[in-house]
């Protein structure tokens, strides 16, 4: 019978089966920030088993509030920053050179294809978008992660996504991933693993298959997943190179970790692109979505770019070539928070930085902050917020706000508007 | 092992997410116990208030997909933090469920047309439960004497992780 990416990855990896369909396996990479990770190191210290499993699979960053806001968040950074010092984590980044944790570790280079990855964080899954196995954890979970080098899941089932058509102009891996969640439902793919595939996922970049993968948690997936191919081998390259002597070899060895044609899924979901429009959520659920222009006219107090769905260098290309030469509605805040240090830097070279700011958009320093709601940009009761992240969930971005999630072409153009609306880069193919 | 008997708050919706149980402005905390008056409370459910609602609770009883959303363990250990150790409910979350076995806690999954029958019969009245883990199943009593015995399966898996007190335990000893 054949396998689906997630079974030959697990296949890779097997360590035990304890009972039933649980198996252990282990980890080539344990990902870390500071909200998550510093309760899991106290709890460690506490039961005397103050180890990691090897320090060079540890990767652990200061992402979601930075610089701290407070004496709290100051010593959930501490812990982190301590503890990555005592066991010589060398892959930790601190402010100045921190960034969103699913921004900055493929950024870096962490992730490879057939890689088994756990975090304390259930974006996780964007990971995927390499061809490896990235699932979010919980606390205890990524204690045994740090100590152990190991995780336990269920044998992953998976679902066959495929997404085929000609994408309209304006319409972005964004508008794709949240057309599937509104058919699919907020547990529409719980248990088990999403696998895309399909001419869309084929022609997308790294960026937007990590977009893709992102928001795969938002219908209960475990894990999103691409399946290795040369757009990833290119990505790759520079951290590759030494390893294989050609683009061609090392395609050759990540493809074993391709789906066998005779692959078993759970479902198979299709999805024709071409006459999809730009979306947005309306509710407080990430399946509750419809087309922007049903939602046209809805007057945004703020509008936020960033996060690990789409702060990524394409994400502010798309959004500053709508806002060049405009200025965004007096009474709107916009926000853009470049999600890594190398985005940033890039976007600065490129002029890009110059058109938010000229536009009147205020740019952060690379951080979660608004996104979840704790700094940079936190709502007020009773406003709303056309953002590019993924959740939007009641009281996520502050309590009493309301989130309209959209792509970065959708936010840009609704700023400029200071309603939601459709930005002018969307036509349907003739 | 944990307590898994006594009063059923019951939460009549589906897809509460882990934003709702604990909200992320307090994961800033570093102890459970800092958790315990926070429980629920941006929970968007007609009729429930959280200061009335929660004490005295031990067991929650729930529709669909409970416990999406967020990766955050800050939910079960709020959960334990106000005495409850035993969420029932239609479905789960993947990360919520696995949190709660690792936690040594319970998170049992029941079909959805038993729970419907439990809501349609207990919901609003004074419902404690009982918990036999020898023969798995589960006892609801109401003042009325009225009993209802429902049977429920957790994986010997699970088993082991709520007899040892949870994962970290359990790992540590085994690999
Ligand atoms: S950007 Fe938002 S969703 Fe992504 S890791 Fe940070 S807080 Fe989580």
């Amino acid at each position: 019978m054949g396998k689906t990416v997630a079974e030959k990855i697990f296949d890779a990896h097997h360590v035990d089966n304890p009972s039933g369909d649980i198996h252990v396996i282990s980890l080539d990479a344990v990902f870390c920030h500071e909200i998550t990770t510093p309760i899991a190191i106290n709890d460690l210290v506490a039961r005397g088993k103050d180890r990691v499993f090897d320090p060079s699979k540890i990767k652990a960053v200061i992402d979601h509030v930075s610089p701290a806001k407070d004496s709290k968040t100051a010593m959930q950074g501490k812990i982190l920053r301590d503890w990555a010092a005592r066991h010589k984590i060398k892959d930790f980044f601190d402010i100045g050179r921190n960034g969103v944790c699913h921004a900055i570790f493929p950024e870096q280079g962490f992730v490879r294809p057939g890689f088994t990855i756990i975090m304390g964080d259930s974006h996780t899954c964007t990971h995927g978008a390499f061809g490896a196995f990235a699932a979010g954890v919980g606390t205890t979970d990524l204690e045994v992660g740090i100590l152990k080098g190991v995780c336990a899941f269920k044998k992953p089932q998976s679902m066959k996504v495929e997404i085929f058509g000609r994408m309209p102009d304006g319409v972005y891996a964004k508008d794709v991933i949240l057309a599937l969640i509104g058919k699919i439902g907020v547990d529409g793919a719980t248990n088990r693993v999403m696998e895309f595939c399909g001419s869309v996922v084929d022609a997308m970049t790294m960026d937007q298959r990590m977009t893709l993968c992102n928001m795969a948690v938002e219908a209960g997936a475990t894990s999103g997943i691409c399946p290795p191919d040369m757009v990833t081998v290119e990505y790759l390259w520079p951290f590759i190179q030494d390893q294989f002597g050609t683009k061609e070899g090392a395609l050759e060895e990540y493809s074993r970790f391709l789906p066998d044609g005779d692959a078993v899924y759970t479902d198979t979901i299709t999805m024709d692109v071409s006459g999809l429009a730009p979306m947005a959520t309306f509710g407080y659920r990430p399946d509750q979505v419809k087309p922007v222009s049903d939602m046209e006219g809805t007057p945004v107090d703020q509008v936020y770019i960033g996060s690990c769905t789409n702060g990524r260098l394409e994400d502010l290309e798309i959004a500053a070539s709508i806002l060049k030469g405009k200025k965004i509605a007096p009474y709107v805040r916009g926000i853009v928070s470049p999600a890594t240090p190398g985005i940033y830097s890039k976007a600065l070279e490129t002029g890009i930085i110059k058109t938010f700011m000229d536009a009147g958009f205020c740019v952060t320093n690379p951080t979660c902050g608004a996104c979840l709601g704790m700094s940079n940009g936190v709502l007020a009761q009773g406003e709303v917020c056309a953002a590019t992240t993924n959740r939007n969930f009641n009281g996520r971005m502050g309590k009493g706000g309301m989130v309209h999630l959209v792509s970065p072409a959708t936010a840009a153009a609704s700023a400029i508007e200071g309603k939601i609306c459709n930005s002018p880069l969307y036509r349907l193919p003739e | 092992m944990k307590n898994f008997n006594g009063d059923v708050l019951f939460l009549d919706r589906s897809d509460i997410n882990t934003d709702e149980i604990i909200p992320a402005k307090y994961l800033t905390e570093n102890s459970k116990e800092a958790l315990r008056p926070y429980l629920l409370e941006d929970l968007s459910l007609d009729g429930f208030d959280p200061g009335r609602d929660i004490s005295g609770k031990s067991v929650v009883l729930t529709r669909s997909n409970f416990g999406c959303g967020s990766s955050r363990e800050h939910a079960p250990w709020a959960f334990e933090a106000n005495g409850i150790n035993m969420v029932i409910a239609s479905g789960f979350a993947r990360i919520f469920r696995q949190n709660m076995f690792n936690c040594g806690m319970m998170a049992v999954e029941l079909p959805r047309d038993t729970v419907e029958i439990i809501f349609n019969k207990f919901n609003g009245q004074k419902t404690s439960i009982t918990t036999d883990m020898e023969k798995m199943a589960f006892t609801f009593n109401v003042p009325t004497g009225e009993a209802l015995e429902i049977p429920f399966s957790i994986s010997q898996y699970d088993l082991s992780l709520v007899k040892a007190g949870g994962w970290v335990e359990y790992a540590d000893k085994n690999y």
